[in-house]
């Protein structure tokens, strides 16, 4: 192992130019739950850590005046329980956060983590997508706002460039008759990664159809995916049995997952189905109660 | 021996542990938590293949690094000839064991030992490990039991000729076993109902959350010492001094606590490594197996595949059973099938059975003991098909039990005759237990089954010294896995009549207490509480004979009462009582210290037995399994220290359902193990469990002062079938290969849907 220059800078700008400039790999820190156990197993040795959690916008969740959030991108799941209405709002991106590790974990494991460790199984992904969270980026060449869906392009890998870093997170305001969901199949009941994810976010109008939907998949494919199809399989429908069907096989049809220790092809892609019409009925419960 | 006393003031009390504030506090010293000046830090290089051929090694450049103190290969190991050493409840081949710990002529399995460095920091020795070549000729390998066994498999070892059989040429099988009681072919006569069914089990580790660790320190004049963890450290000493070349007398072993071990300690893996690193470079060397170590290179149980046949009469009588067992030894001989076989159906009294077990070599670590090994393999398929004959036969599983139950008098498959056991009160007991009666939702399905282990006893020595201030150290050799310091202490105090936090039990290094046999079969509370029992007893007489002085009578006149030591009889005087401490204080003048002491060969382990019931939820859409509510009925002889007793009991059911549910070895393509870690190798968590309520049944064992059984084996020899039996229950889908994983058992819901749909 070579030694590791550390760095902990104050403001955007510093942690842009550190990225940046740095000649070897250079790793950007935030809960560090995935960087630690990949240093220390060995399975990535950089040049550089930037630990972006001193630099105030990552650290900050706040709800905005048009009932928006900002998410800092090194927020802890811990710290989102404290808000006083974000998890009421919403509780399919809390629950998919509250997934993330144990309760250990809990205190240090933020959404920009998640989102950059770039794991196709990756817990709160799938939730941020269907709820249409976009991230601000910083950079060398300023700031840019993406869909969350843009971010991870590979397993392990991101569309951010040499020197980019996700600073925080937009949530749109919760619309009236909207609610999310998000579900995940392990063997166990904690402590294990998702063989398959579903986040569904949808609105009911005030006759109980579907006007607006998105449903997002994990680990069934190199990245997680965003299904239009699926989508449009409940959009204008009550949920009945037939639309749930057809949203079980949109679903189905959207993976190419692989076979390997965690789960086969055949069986991601059956399960996929099964949790897209779970998460979809839980989310419509949730838009309907309110 | 027993009955002599049913009212206690100490056995039977949930008395704090002795070693229970050090670990809480974290100041209790596990394996890696030693430390000497000077130390170096050892690491080992392992085999990235399967099965290869190793042509050479060159540890020049490895040597050449600054910081490198030494390297050793093979090469530093003297070759042993074949033969056999106990190994808890195993026997282990020398020949084997030096090439298990460092390989000679081929490596057997991905992470078996090739070379090992010791250095002055952790980086510089895995550095160094990357600078050793090997050149190896890869050939193809096998792990499957059955694939192992078929013509043109690849061979492990060309010179392996199988015990109890005739091969007509290179073979993976190391041995068969035969049992035979009555004539089954009359057996099969008298039945009506015959059903025939094969079953597997996949190979499992032992989970133990403490990697293994040691440090070996040689000196100058060639004594050695060595700290680690294990579950026997007479064992270390005895397999060290075999494999380094040295005399027992001049190794020290010290046991640390131990942070599980189930049988996986039971065998050394760095310990003979370290010694001869230290041995060369003259300085301390400590040796840590990683995570991903520990389950390339170490454990497991065997893998299992089985056929059995079973027939019985319409009014439920078990006429006959016959059976072959297939066993994976890992890449030396020694699987467990010999007790696979004796444990498959011992909980029943049937008159003819026919057992054939084969112990088969593939490439894989070699297995090591696991809490009864090879009864939970056999007592999976044999408690599932005796689910389904009782389907067939239109009886209650737990009833069909019953009616054949194993009892006093009955002549067991593998030989003896049981004298006094509890198997018949632990299936009354699940009967009459509220949760065998509760109702079940949908999706939801009850199962049973039951289990079997010998225990056993074996060599024990103990030492009761009586201090002068009226406290007693108890001191014995082994390490303590599941709270036996303080049932030991327990006993003590009992029998000596003094407080139980007057007495202090510690556990010895192989230069300080007699011979004792490993920690495993269940019988350290038994044979070495047997051990302590009589050195207290010896303790005991000699404080009587003090008295007999002191009072000037003879010593016949002195008996002990609730710890003080009082005339036998008015003939023989009055005097005033003299407690321990009075006599301890007056020992000097009275003969000198009073040490009791016991050693001995401890015959006469008392059978247990386990019946299990077990509630599941089985979601049809995922096959995902939930353990919705699970009982243990136990006979345990005499639950010393209840608390754990309860949590042997409970720890077993655990691992069993980890066993039937998720656990299993990943292998790719190359025979590389892909999930040497507890995130993809799956024990239970917490939260995947309820509460494992135990029912503790006291059928005392005779041949032990305090009725005791062994407890900590039992009960993971039910839970596999008793969750199998569940799900069938809920869903109707019979499951006949473990693990039961979600993906498994969906695929099995939908191939039983299929039928359905096309109706």
């Amino acid at each position: 192992m070579q030694s590791v220059q550390f760095e902990a800078p104050g403001t955007v700008e510093q942690a842009v130019a550190l990225l940046a400039g740095a000649t070897g790999d250079a790793r950007v820190l935030a809960g560090g739950t995935d960087l630690l156990v990949q240093l220390r197993s060995h399975m990535v040795d950089p040049a550089l850590v930037v630990d972006i959690k001193h630099i105030e916008e990552t650290r900050t969740l706040v709800r905005n005046a048009d009932g928006s959030y900002t998410i800092g991108s090194a927020v802890a799941g811990a710290e989102a329980h404290e808000h006083d209405r974000f998890a009421a709002e919403w509780p399919g991106v809390m629950e998919s956060w509250d997934l993330i590790g144990s309760t250990q974990i809990q205190g240090r494991a933020s959404l920009g983590g998640n989102l950059c460790n770039a794991s196709p199984a990756a817990d709160s992904v799938p939730a941020m997508i269907a709820a249409g969270m976009t991230a601000n980026i910083a950079g060398p060449g300023g700031r840019r706002t993406v869909p969350v869906e843009d971010i991870p392009v590979a397993p392990g890998r991101t569309s951010l460039a040499n020197g980019e870093f996700v600073v925080s997170f937009n949530l749109p305001a919760r619309p009236a008759g909207g609610g999310d969901a998000y579900l995940r199949l392990i063997p166990r009941t904690e402590m294990d990664i998702a063989v398959v994810g579903c986040g569904v976010a949808l609105v009911l109008d005030a006759g109980g159809i579907v006007t607006s939907a998105r449903v997002s998949l994990g680990a069934v494919a190199p990245t997680v995916l965003l299904v239009e199809d699926a989508a449009r399989a409940i959009v204008g429908t009550r949920l009945d049995d037939d639309a749930l069907a057809a949203l079980d096989a949109a679903c189905q049809a959207a993976c190419s997952p692989i076979n390997d220790k965690r789960g086969t092809i055949v069986y991601r892609t059956q399960v996929a189905g099964v949790l897209a019409r779970r998460a979809a009925r839980i989310a419509a419960e949730r838009a309907g109660s309110r | 021996m027993t009955g002599e006393k049913t009212e206690f003031k100490w056995v039977g009390t949930r008395a704090i542990r002795p070693d229970g504030h050090d670990k809480v506090t974290g100041r209790a010293k596990f394996g890696s938590d030693f430390a000497l000046p000077g130390m170096l830090q050892g690491r080992v290089l392992r085999s990235p293949h399967a099965h290869a051929r190793i042509r050479s090694i060159d540890t020049s450049a490895a040597e050449a690094l600054p910081g490198v103190k030494g390297v050793i290969t093979s090469a530093d190991f003297a070759d042993q000839p074949a033969e056999l050493a106990a190994a808890g409840e195993a026997l282990v081949n020398y020949r084997d064991m030096v090439r298990n710990v460092m390989a000679r002529e081929k490596v057997l399995y991905d992470g078996h030992a090739v070379a090992a460095v010791a250095a002055t920091s952790a980086e510089i020795a895995e550095a160094a490990l990357e600078l050793i070549s090997v050149d190896y000729e890869v050939l193809d390998h096998v792990i499957d039991v059955d694939l192992a066994m078929e013509p043109g498999a690849p061979i492990l070892d060309e010179e392996l000729e199988p015990a109890g059989m005739e091969a007509s040429g290179p073979t993976n099988i190391a041995k068969r076993v035969d049992f035979d009681l009555g004539d089954v072919e009359e057996g099969f006569a008298k039945a009506e109902v015959v059903l025939e069914r094969s079953y597997t089990t996949a190979a499992v580790h032992q989970g133990y959350i403490e990697p293994h660790a040691a440090v070996a320190s040689v000196s100058e004049d060639g004594q050695a010492q060595i700290w680690c963890c294990t579950q026997g450290q007479f064992m270390v000493r005895a397999y060290t001094a075999r494999l380094c070349g040295m005399e027992t007398s001049q190794i020290r072993v010290t046991p640390s606590e131990i942070g599980g071990g189930f049988g996986g300690k039971t065998v050394v893996y760095l310990e003979p490594l370290a010694t001869a690193l230290s041995r060369k470079t003259g300085r301390p060397v400590k040796m840590i197996m990683s995570r991903e170590e520990v389950f390339r290179a170490s454990g497991p149980t065997s893998a299992g595949s089985m056929t059995y046949r079973i027939g019985a009469t319409r009014n439920g009588v078990i006429t006959a059973f016959e059976g072959t067992i297939r066993l994976e030894a890992g890449a030396f001989p020694g699987s467990p099938v010999q007790p696979a076989c004796m444990c498959a159906v011992a909980p029943y009294d049937i008159k003819n059975v026919r057992l054939t077990g084969y112990d088969v070599v593939v490439n894989r670590p070699k297995v090591a003991a696991y809490r009864a090994p090879g009864a939970p393999i056999s007592a999976f398929g044999a408690e599932s098909i005796i689910d389904e004959l009782a389907k067939e036969l239109g009886f209650d599983p737990l009833q069909l039990r019953l009616k054949n139950a194993a009892k006093q008098g009955t002549k067991a498959a593998y030989g003896p005759t049981f004298r006094r056991i509890g198997y018949e009160e632990t299936v009354e007991q699940a009967i009459a237990s509220e949760h065998y009666s509760a109702p079940l939702g949908p999706n939801q399905g009850r199962g049973v089954a039951s289990g079997f282990w010998f225990n056993i006893g074996g060599e024990s020595a103990a030492t009761v010294n009586i201090n002068e201030d009226g406290t007693a150290v108890v001191v014995s050799g082994n390490p303590d896995i599941g709270g036996s310091r303080a049932s030991l202490a327990l006993m003590a105090a009992e029998e000596l009549g003094i407080d139980y936090t007057k007495v202090r039990p510690i556990i010895g290094d192989t230069s300080s207490v007699g011979y004792n046999f490993l920690t495993g079969g269940s019988r350290v509370t038994f044979a070495t509480g047997l051990a302590v029992v009589e050195a207290a007893r010896d303790a005991v007489r000699q404080m009587c004979e003090r008295a007999a002085k002191i009072w000037e009578v003879e010593s016949d006149g002195v008996i002990w009462r609730d710890g003080h030591a009082v005339p036998a009889s008015s003939n023989v005087g009055d005097f005033e009582p003299l407690s321990l401490a009075d006599i301890a204080a007056q020992s000097p003048k009275t003969g000198g210290p009073i040490c009791g002491h016991n050693a001995q060969n401890v015959q006469g382990a008392g059978p247990g037995f386990a019946t299990h019931i077990c509630d599941v939820e089985v979601d049809p859409e995922t096959g995902r399994v939930t353990i919705l509510r699970y009982t243990a009925v136990q006979d345990v002889g005499r639950a010393i220290h209840p608390s754990y007793v309860e949590g042997q009991i409970q720890g077993g059911a655990v691992q069993g359902i980890g066993w039937a549910l998720n656990e299993e070895y990943i292998y790719n393509e190359r025979g590389q193990l892909e999930n040497p870690g507890f995130l993809d190798y799956r024990i239970p968590v917490a939260s995947d469990l309820p509460m494992i309520e135990t029912v503790v049944v006291e059928v005392p064992n005779d041949r032990h002062p305090y009725g005791v059984r062994g407890v900590g084996e039992v009960p993971i020899v039910p839970p596999m079938a008793a969750v199998a039996n569940a799900i069938e229950n809920a869903t109707g889908v019979r499951m006949e290969h473990l693990p039961m994983s979600p993906p498994r058992l969906l695929a099995a819901l939908d191939a039983a849907r299929l039928p359905e749909a096309a109706e």
